[in-house]
């Protein structure tokens, strides 16, 4: 595919000059901050029907209406952040960086983890090509014929507006919390996927093949359908670095698991570290569907996030495996919720963390078993590994049980890398950056073997990196 | 070969927390592919001075000196030591979770030779035979190291690590503790086999009982109490060990 077909196809040209001038299209100038006008105009530009312009400005409202989470990390500069970045079109020094632009670490990073020239570009922020475009045309063409939709958030409301419509804010409504509401407002990029009756996907969907400039949009909404006895895995994210000078990112992924589906949402983010990670991820599961949430939080200054399983149909099921890793000023805020709303329902939750310099992560959940949940069981397990002396883990688990006939578990440990570990790993000719990183590694194994190979691998590298760095 | 493999003189060594001596003046040579066992009550150094001897950072060294192959070894670090070809089989073996057995000795085969990347084919199959020769089932291999291994299985563990690695100088901490009669046959078989197939290959084999030595036969044998070697000689000195116990070296004057 020539060139310049590639990077019009992209829609890159909004951002080089600033926006589209088509015809019937207004000319305006984007401003820091956020005010009902900018929402307008987001819509406008979007082409959105009336009830989204409505739905947008009410839940402004809404986010104007709501103070600021005092629990959770610190939230206390985010003031500032929220008035100065961008909430739609960006200025155009910002999209036109150069590769020179980016940290040295960053580029040193890449090179270590081996990542291919064009995907540094891509993840770097500065590329506009990329070589698994032609990956995603042939399975497009794949998944078309089963009738999978995989499209842009916005092409999933112009194109199917009656499912979308259906199914749109039901999961996380604007009200849920500040964030949600603020994303209700001025969402821009995410995917809406729709997996038919009884299809199942091989080949994992990757939020990578959406070529789309917005793709690392601070404002992401996901929306997927999995209809009933339908089978596929979503992945979210890669585990490189990805440099950004976003401050904030606040996502909404919505999930609808019908009956007898079996659906999981891979997440890894490798944000870097001045960002503001805030995200609401909540999946509806009905009778004898299976919901997995795999999430790796690696990245960021402070994350929030807590994907949720609402199992609202007979024996459903749903599971959170989640990685933290908090290293030097970094504070990840992760866990899950699991809210039993029928009988014999069952959950599993398991967190490993680790924390590193003066890194904090904490483990915050929610098992909720509602009455006439019969029968429900739920079972909770948070690992931390602390691998220095100013390194900090927490634990706050919510338990609230109204049935009787439910059965909850939870266990809890922290523990360091002990030094007769690593003696006996050394023993046996290992370095000590070996050893730390084996042992480092044999800690996260029951959910890294969960990852699709490349992540694995990846994770692995990127642990032996971060080892080398405090042994060294 | 004009010198000896290993070279251990005055060796005197305390515990690095509270400055407990344990090690007192200890002397010892072993050739290559000699088989040395040293023998001694409780508290007698013994474990010690195979940690040592491994580079332990909770102990540390006073006095003495110790050449391993003419160099100083004390100068080496624990990995560096292992990589010259040291091995220590632990008498309390650590349990590393989430790491399987083959994996753990992949990278430290694979540490033992940097420039060349081990053939996985090679590994697999070397690993499977040596499982055999020490009659593990080879799905082992997929355990986590000594996680929930019992006793029995993690000392086989240790000896299977010593095959894969192929040490010139194997030091067994109590090997035998915790063994019953049929997995000390295995082990002590195990090592015989390793031992006829590296001739070179030498052994400090450290017990409290002399029943490991009715199935590995010493060369020499060592006693060694409160912190030195007392008595030194061939495998007759096991069998004085067994009459008159530990009691007689206490009170005797310095050895042989």
């Amino acid at each position: 595919m020539p060139a310049n077909e590639t990077v019009q196809g992209l829609g890159l040209e909004e951002y080089k000059y600033g926006f589209i001038t088509d015809e019937g299209k207004p000319v305006f100038k984007s401003e820091p901050g956020l005010s009902e006008a900018i929402v307008r105009q987001i819509s406008m530009h979007k082409d959105e029907p009336e009830w989204m312009l409505e739905f947008r400005l009410k839940a402004l409202e809404i986010y104007y209406s709501k103070p600021m989470p005092n629990w959770g990390g610190d939230l206390s500069r985010l003031n500032d952040t929220l008035d100065e970045i961008y909430y739609y079109l960006r200025p155009q020094d910002h999209m036109e960086r150069s590769w020179d632009d980016v940290p040295q670490e960053i580029k040193d990073t890449f090179e270590k983890l081996g990542i291919p020239e064009a995907e540094r570009k891509v993840l770097a922020g500065v590329g506009a090509q990329y070589e698994s475009e032609m990956v995603y045309h042939s399975l497009k063409k794949e998944w078309e014929d089963k009738g999978i939709i995989f499209e842009s958030i916005e092409d999933g409301l112009r194109k199917y507006p009656e499912l979308f419509r259906e199914h749109f804010s039901t999961i996380v409504p604007p009200g849920d919390n500040k964030f949600a509401a603020l994303n209700s407002a001025v969402w821009s990029g995410g995917s809406f996927v729709y997996i038919p009756k009884g299809v199942k996907v091989n080949t994992p969907l990757q939020a990578y093949f959406r070529v789309n400039a917005e793709k690392m949009g601070q404002f992401e909404r996901t929306l997927i359908i999995v209809d009933e006895g339908a089978e596929a895995q979503y992945i979210e994210g890669c585990t490189a670095p990805v440099y950004t000078t976003d401050s904030f990112h606040s996502g909404v992924i919505e999930i609808v698991v019908k009956p007898n589906a079996r659906f999981r949402y891979v997440t890894i983010q490798n944000w870097s570290s001045n960002m503001y990670n805030l995200v609401t991820q909540r999946a509806m599961v009905h009778e004898h569907a299976t919901m997995e949430w795999l999430d790796g939080n690696l990245g960021s200054k402070l994350t929030m996030k807590y994907p949720s399983c609402y199992l609202v149909g007979e024996g459903a099921h749903g599971e959170i495996l989640s990685i933290a890793y908090a290293g030097d000023g970094q504070h990840q805020d992760t866990g899950g919720k699991v809210v039993h709303a029928a009988p014999h329902t069952t959950s599993q939750i398991l967190s490993k963390s680790i924390s590193k310099g003066t890194g904090r992560s904490t483990y915050r959940g929610l098992c909720k078993i509602y009455d006439g949940a019969e029968g429900a069981k739920s079972n909770v397990e948070c690992d931390a590994l602390l691998l220095n002396e100013t390194s900090r883990t927490d634990t706050f688990p919510y338990i609230e049980i109204e049935e009787q006939t439910a059965s909850v578990g939870h266990e809890a440990s922290v523990s360091k890398i002990g030094a007769e570990q690593l003696f006996y790993l050394m023993s046996r000719g290992l370095s000590e950056v070996e050893a730390a990183a084996m042992i480092v590694r044999g800690f996260i194994e029951p959910i890294a073997k969960q990852l699709p190979l490349e992540y694995a691998v990846e994770l692995n590298r990127l642990i032996e990196l971060e080892m080398e760095g405090s042994v060294g | 070969m004009s010198e000896p493999l290993l070279k251990i003189s005055n060796l005197h060594a305390e515990v690095a927390e509270d400055g407990t001596e344990i090690l007192k003046g200890v002397d010892l040579e072993v050739n290559a592919g000699e088989m040395h066992a040293v023998m001694g009550p409780n508290g007698s150094g013994k474990s010690t001075l195979a940690k040592v001897l491994s580079g332990h950072p909770g102990y540390e060294v006073t006095q003495g000196e110790v050449l391993y192959r003419g160099e100083n070894l004390l100068e080496l670090e624990v990995d560096e030591r292992a990589r010259e070809g040291i091995f220590l089989a632990f008498q309390y073996p650590v349990d590393i979770p989430g790491v399987s057995i083959a994996n753990f000795m992949r990278t430290a085969v694979q540490s033992r030779s940097p420039d060349e990347e081990v053939d996985i084919f090679d590994f697999q199959e070397a690993l499977v035979e040596r499982m055999q020769l020490l009659e593990m089932d080879p799905s082992f291999a997929a355990r986590s190291v000594n996680d929930g291994f019992s006793g029995g299985e993690k000392k086989r563990n240790e000896i299977l690590q010593m095959a894969m690695l192929e040490p010139a100088l194997a030091i067994m901490d109590e090997t035998d503790s915790g063994l019953d009669i049929d997995a000390l046959k295995i082990v002590s078989s195990g090592v015989n086999k390793l031992k006829t197939e590296r001739p070179d290959m030498a052994v400090l084999l450290i017990t409290h009982y002399q029943r490991i030595l009715n199935y590995i036969q010493p060369d020499r044998v060592h006693v060694m109490v409160a912190g030195r070697i007392v008595r030194s000689g061939g495998p007759e000195v096991a069998a004085e060990l067994e009459e008159k116990g530990y009691e007689t070296w206490r009170t005797e004057p310095v050895p042989v």
